[in-house]
């Protein structure tokens, strides 16, 4: 067991786990966030995508000892109900979701892509969405994550965020 | 005959009435032959959407009015990203009188008296509750009708309803404020139902009722159930084909961190710890021991799916194409193959169990709400009443959740360590303890005549199980239908006018777990006829569209195939012919009585099928929600992609293989067709089934456009595995 410090969703937090358990476990059973999903366990389908300073991780592979000091976003710090990431606005204006159990992992894995590319091409997008969706939402993503792209960038206040 | 008529005189309601009938005339006729009347029964089959069954028969286990005047609707079909639940609120509304986001629909768990007597599937939620849910809501409206009439002091003729309020003589009542005042309701006669055209939401694209809480993360389904107190199980699950559980030595997981509980069962073994990893890791120390018989190889699974081992039985006969294709020469025929598929869906089984005292309580995402509680109370010795059912939302369906013995064992570890426990799947479990799409074989053959027209045409269908064994069908219905009605769909000719034609189905029982698929036998059916019929057309140096065209009936069935073939092949642009690296591939399918054709349009990179665009043309009858009929032929078109071209399960050593995604092939963004047109006809009256149909001509018509710039017969799914 060893205590570990980060903050999660910019509120700091100290939990005292097994330093090798995934983070994916910490943050759905020990901070109970459920919206980060696990699909694999071996960090092949992108499910339990979330931020790690910034950076898109597939959490489930992830070591929580790794955090120590950083930054961990999930999807329920990337926006709320009442304010929406540009890429959870883009999701409800194409109606993205069907069984929705994969999206927030692809959602995550769009929000990290647009800080690096803003405008990402089709190729863009083909070579960084590499999550695995069973009821083929994939039409619609690339609608939505071209629609975020749009959206982010029209407003400067969710540039930075 | 104008369309309108055409409408008319084929509503849906005679056609029940008249399938009804044609059972019963069956059963009468005891002097047909058994296969006489096992190929009636399959032909009732292949059309027949059973009407709705389930316990929920009167409006109050269907509605709550809260005083906030929101209405809460109890739905027996679970929601798995099919849309039902966007639907069903929509159909309510606009008896009910409110607007859609005036609903909110959540699953009726068992101890509400609302629970479905069979499953949500077969694409049948909507279609088989289109006319009950009406009657419920304008019922439940009347009552609300009456109650307010009371409180205002006048009668039901005299108030007006409109907006989710009562009123009369510029006093009203909301909804809300009237259910708050009624301790008992009564039930009046069910009223005449709204005409089409004073249908305000149905009909709408209206946004899923669940978009917001699935973009915003919200805890929704089976994995992210929680109790108080709860602990996490894992259960030992067998690796090898055929493998029975023997025993375990659990000496080294007993004393693992965190470790509360090890239960041994005759059946299974499980473990109990405070959290996932530490029953996981505890689960992967126990040794348990399993016996097998043999060590089971893909040849020999490959040697039994064969058409000519195993049982056969004639589903489909009209004239003499035996004769014809044994005995006259110029026959043209091929083979066709498809692999074990596996579900794949995201979310892992698995389930929260409480077992306390004479009660079980069960959060789980599951096809099966009836079948799921019914298992249970069996192995506690329980009544079905003493266990309680919480559907969540499914992380996936498919087929995966329409049998899930998951359940008994969490209740199992649960009642031993007297606290709830939450035990899943890992993935690599999922993928070896699948029931998956069976493997398939068919021969098709084929004579045409001197004007290149279809003479005779025979499928012959070899396939592992689908509806044989599921806990869903008794036995009786089974042996009665001595066909595999899973298995075989799609897999009868749906080219009426062809004077001889036949379909066999063999049935092979595998050693391994096979079962339902989204679209079953459908998109394995689909892909051998549709790339055979391809095939006869150029033989017969015809335009493949107008080839179709000429060899279906003139009937109600027909019409309607030939309406979306006609539009897809117009909307498409549809050309035999290769234009800057592209071409175009075509197929259609009748799936139960939905009539879907896609024009696929392909290039070859790098040696490899690219597919660029797909039009999808799919004739519902009727579409509830247009968005949603669009979102899952899109889906459907991409799931059906995916298995086509790249997924196939091996097994390699007695074991199924791979098990995790990646090696299991899917298609990711890159793959999927950057163009997706879906068109919708509506050539009926009411909703008929969506979500499977369109999965049906994707892996021919891929196949068929491949063709067209390879010169070479795609027979074998998957294309590019």
């Amino acid at each position: 067991m060893m205590k570990i410090s980060f903050t999660i969703n910019k509120k700091p937090t100290t939990v005292e786990v097994d330093g090798n358990t995934p983070l994916l476990w910490v943050v759905r059973d020990v901070l109970d966030l459920k919206g980060t999903k696990f699909g694999c366990g071996k960090a092949a389908c992108g499910a339990c995508t979330l931020h790690v300073d910034g950076e898109a991780i597939r959490s489930c592979s992830y070591a929580v000892k790794f955090v120590e000091g950083k930054e961990v976003t999930t999807i329920e710090g990337l926006g709320n109900a009442d304010n929406l990431h540009p890429v959870q606005q883009a999701w409800i204006e194409e109606i993205v979701p069907q069984c929705g159990y994969c999206q927030i992992g692809f959602m995550m894995a769009t929000a990290a892509m647009l800080e690096k590319i803003p405008q990402p091409t089709d190729e863009d997008i083909d070579n960084n969405i590499v999550n695995i969706c069973r009821c083929g939402t994939h039409y619609r993503m690339r609608k939505a994550i071209h629609r975020a792209a749009e959206i982010k960038n029209q407003s400067p206040q969710n540039q930075t965020s | 005959m104008s369309k309108d008529k055409k409408k008319k005189s084929f509503s849906r309601r005679k056609f029940l009435v008249r399938s009804a009938v044609g059972v019963g005339v069956l059963f009468g006729a005891g002097y047909l032959s058994k296969p006489l009347w096992q190929r009636a029964l399959a032909g009732l089959a292949n059309t027949l959407e059973p009407p709705y069954s389930g316990t929920g028969i009167t409006p109050p286990l269907w509605f709550e009015v809260r005083a906030d005047n929101q209405i809460i609707l109890y739905s027996p079909k679970v929601e798995m990203g099919q849309g039902t639940f966007t639907g069903l609120a929509q159909i309510a509304a606009d008896e009910l009188e409110v607007t859609t986001d005036q609903i909110k629909v959540v699953h009726a768990p068992s101890d509400s008296g609302n629970v479905d007597a069979l499953s949500t599937g077969g694409s049948l939620s909507i279609a088989t509750l289109w006319t009950p849910l009406r009657e419920l809501a304008a019922t439940m409206r009347e009552m609300l009708k009456l109650e307010g009439a009371k409180l205002l002091a006048t009668t039901p003729d005299k108030v007006e309803v409109a907006n989710a309020s009562i009123s009369s003589n510029g006093k009203s009542l909301t909804y809300g404020e009237i259910a708050a005042q009624v301790s008992g309701w009564e039930i009046p006669d069910t009223p005449e139902l709204k005409p089409p055209t004073e249908r305000k939401e149905v009909g709408k694209g209206v946004p899923r009722v669940d978009l917001r809480e699935k973009v915003l993360g919200a805890p929704i389904f089976g994995m992210d159930a929680t109790m108080p107190d709860m602990l996490y199980g894992a259960v030992v699950r067998p690796d090898r084909i055929g493998a029975t559980f023997k025993g375990a030595d659990v000496s080294k997981a007993e004393n693992m961190p965190g470790v509360v509980k090890i239960v041994q069962e005759p059946d299974f073994v499980g473990v109990i710890a405070q959290s996932r990893m530490e029953a996981e890791n505890a689960k992967n120390a126990i040794q348990a021991e399993w016996e097998t018989d043999r060590n089971w190889t893909s040849a020999e699974i490959k040697e039994m799916i064969k058409v000519g081992e195993g049982s056969p039985t004639t589903i489909q006969k009209k004239g003499r194409a035996s004769r014809i294709l044994n005995n006259e020469e110029d026959v043209i025929s091929a083979e066709f193959e498809s692999p074990i598929g596996a579900h794949a869906q995201l979310e892992p089984n698995g389930s929260v169990a409480s077992v306390e005292g004479n009660q079980a309580t069960l959060m789980i995402s599951t096809q099966v709400v009836k079948i799921t509680r019914e298992e249970v109370a069996k192995r506690l010795g329980f009544k079905p009443e003493q266990v309680n059912i919480i559907p969540t939302y499914l992380g996936g369906g498919f087929g995966r959740r329409l049998h899930t013995p998951n359940a008994v064992q969490a209740a199992v570890l649960s009642k031993a360590v007297g606290k709830p426990v939450k035990c899943f799947f890992n993935r690599k479990e999922e993928f070896q303890n699948d029931t998956f799409r069976p493997p398939t074989h068919h021969i098709m053959k084929a004579k045409l005549t001197e004007a290149g027209k279809i003479k005779a045409i025979e499928h012959n269908l070899s396939s592992g199980d689908v509806m044989f064994g599921s806990p869903m069908f008794p036995a009786v219905a089974q042996s009665l239908l001595g066909a595999d009605v899973g298995a075989w769909r799609g897999g009868m000719i749906q080219y009426g006018a062809i004077p001889n034609y036949k379909a066999v189905s063999w049935r092979v029982k595998l050693p391994f777990a096979t079962s339902w698929w989204r679209s079953l036998g459908l998109l394995a059916n689909t892909f051998a006829i549709e790339t055979f019929i391809d095939e006869l057309a150029l033989k017969a140096g015809k335009d493949p569209v107008q080839f179709r065209l000429e060899h279906i009936q003139d009937d109600e069935r027909g019409f309607r195939l030939k309406e979306v073939i006609k539009a897809a092949s117009e909307k498409a642009g549809y050309k035999d012919e290769v234009v800057n690296g592209r071409a175009m591939g075509f197929a259609c399918s009748t799936d139960a009585n939905t009539p879907c054709a896609q024009v696929v349009e392909v290039s070859m990179e790098n040696d490899r099928i690219k597919v660029h665009k797909v039009t999808c043309v799919i004739d519902p009858g009727m579409a509830v929600n247009p968005d949603q009929v669009r979102a899952q032929c899109e889906g459907a078109i991409i799931m059906g992609l995916s298995a086509a071209m790249y997924e196939k399960m091996e097994v390699v050593d007695g074991k199924l293989a791979p098990t995790i995604y990646g090696p299991y092939q899917m298609a990711l963004m890159r793959d999927t067709p950057k163009d997706i047109d879906v068109v919708i006809l509506e050539n009926a009256e009411d909703p008929g089934p969506v979500g499977e149909p369109p999965l049906g001509p994707i892996g021919a018509a891929i196949a068929n456009a491949a063709f067209r710039l390879t010169g070479e017969r795609l027979r074998k799914m998957p294309f590019e595995g």
